[in-house]
């Protein structure tokens, strides 16, 4: 017998809302596969199994909120026997409910059920005005049906949702609400997280100009090749430029577990993705080091999107072994980051210049990025930095070899 | 024919950004001032401008497509030829 636990996806996660189970109990379900969608304070995730084999029991309920680290499931492996029924109230905490009086069904005059799905199913598009009104109005998107494209959630969608809540003055707020909304929440999660980040880890910090003048003119010639859904953006090359350059500087690929830093074999960078209605997060791709660029940029695409309609995966948030920022696009030059724990590293690009360049004895005008490295104390210290970021700026030095 | 251009256009737009108010779009103004997009946004308008108008768009002329008068523009100027 296997436990579904809560999973952590990072180290702001405390809990999470079971929003809906993808399995019931009987059927069979596959390492790697999604198991269940969780809310957490940042934003909806797709759970994957952690075990192969056929659902025995479901101990939560949707709506229900469990720490992590709850057993919330029991999967019978394969080669197993069937055991007693463990019967929920067995569980060893009490699990919590977060709003027993504010039954779903007094929300709507025909009650929806939790998360029901859009024309995908699984998947909860929303917009991030709506998401956002959705936050203000304490409102949980899960209750709203969307009429958008694909079943996305529109702002329309919550604004004549929260109309049918003025009509009905007496209705109690959507379980959401009691908790604060997701804005609050997640302004919350961010605070602590980046609290502890100051507080437990001796940040230090190194810069460096790289010209991208050869990266530019590569990439320019190599999308003229490309048909236009498979162009590459300069952010890709940026990224795999960290992976690759990890593979010299391992220690900055690490985690920070008891007192050490634990190098991870895998190289999975998490990038930084801002999210439209304010926050951010940062999944991670697996194995960047290992991607072509055309793979890479083909995932940074899917995991952007995903990000937007709220649905990652759980392995992709609890997977993070470094995380790249670029806030280039928003103007700025330089990033001064911090470090998201246990990670030991965080890496800046800034926006991408014409400055002028001494390159032989002539100066000449180049796009140059100034890359910055946030990194721990404990794990590394400033030679090292230095050395990843010279490794990153020689590697774009040689675009063609990423 | 510009009107149709225009109004699949914003359809575009509209599921690159759900939740802008389009109505309000000024024509001549840069989609990135106005609207919450960024270059990987950009470039997944493109390519859905692309399929809907069966254009090619090379990457020197993207910024060519980043009004709403620049892409009825440009795309007015392709079905003709």
């Amino acid at each position: 017998m296997a436990e579904f636990v809560m999973p952590t996806l990072g180290s702001d996660m405390t809990e999470g809302t079971l929003v809906e189970w993808k399995k019931k109990v009987g059927d069979r379900v596959v390492k790697g596969e999604i198991f269940a969608e969780v809310d957490t304070e940042k934003a909806a995730i797709e759970i994957e199994s952690f075990h192969t084999g056929v659902v025995e029991q479901l101990l939560t309920k949707p709506g229900e909120r469990v720490p992590v680290g709850r057993v919330m499931a029991i999967i019978r492996e394969e080669g197993t026997q069937a055991p007693p029924t463990i019967q929920a109230a067995a569980s060893p905490l009490p699990l919590q409910r977060i709003s027993p009086k504010a039954p779903v069904s007094s929300l709507h005059p025909a009650p929806p059920q939790i998360a029901a799905p859009d024309t995908e199913p699984g998947r909860r598009r929303i917009s991030p005005a709506a998401r956002k009104l959705a936050g203000e109005l304490g409102m949980d998107p899960a209750f709203v049906q969307g009429t958008g494209p694909g079943g996305a959630i529109t702002l329309e969608d919550i604004q004549r949702n929260a109309q049918t809540r003025r009509q009905q003055p007496s209705t109690p707020p959507a379980f959401a609400g009691e908790t604060g909304d997701r804005q609050t929440k997640m302004r919350q999660t961010i605070a602590a997280a980046m609290a502890r980040s100051k507080r437990e880890i001796p940040h230090y910090y190194l810069s460096t100009t790289i010209d991208l003048g050869r990266a530019m003119t590569w990439l320019q010639e190599e999308n003229l090749t490309r048909p236009v859904a498979d162009r590459l953006l300069y952010g890709v090359l940026l990224i795999k430029a960290v992976a690759l350059a990890l593979r010299q500087v391992p220690e900055l690929n690490a985690l920070w577990k008891e007192n050490t830093a634990v190098q991870s074999p895998g190289i999975h960078v998490g990038v930084a993705i801002s999210l439209r209605q304010g926050g951010l997060i940062a999944p991670a791709i697996h194995d960047t080091d290992k991607q072509s660029l055309g793979e890479l940029m083909s995932r940074f695409q899917d995991i952007v999107k995903r990000a937007r309609t709220g649905t990652l995966r759980s392995s992709e948030l609890s997977d993070p072994t470094i995380t790249v920022t670029s806030l280039g696009e928003q103007g700025v030059e330089t990033v001064f980051g911090v470090i998201y724990p246990p990670q030991v590293a965080l890496i800046g690009f800034g926006k991408v210049v014409e400055r002028p360049w001494v390159i032989g004895k002539q100066v000449v005008s180049r796009p140059v990025v100034t890359a910055s490295l946030s990194a721990d104390h404990r794990a590394t210290d400033g030679h090292r930095g230095g050395v990843f970021l010279s490794a990153v700026d020689r590697l774009l030095q040689e675009p063609g070899q990423l | 024919m510009p009107d149709e251009i225009r109004q699949t256009v914003l359809c575009l737009l509209g599921e690159i950004a759900p939740e802008a108010d389009l109505t309000a779009l000024k024509p001549g103004v840069n989609f990135r001032d106005q609207l919450d997009i960024d270059s990987m946004d950009f470039l997944n308008f493109v390519i859905m401008i692309h399929k809907a108008f069966g254009v090619e768009i090379p990457e020197a002329d993207y910024p060519k497509y980043g009004t709403l008068n620049g892409c009825v523009e440009q795309l007015s100027d392709k079905r003709v030829t």
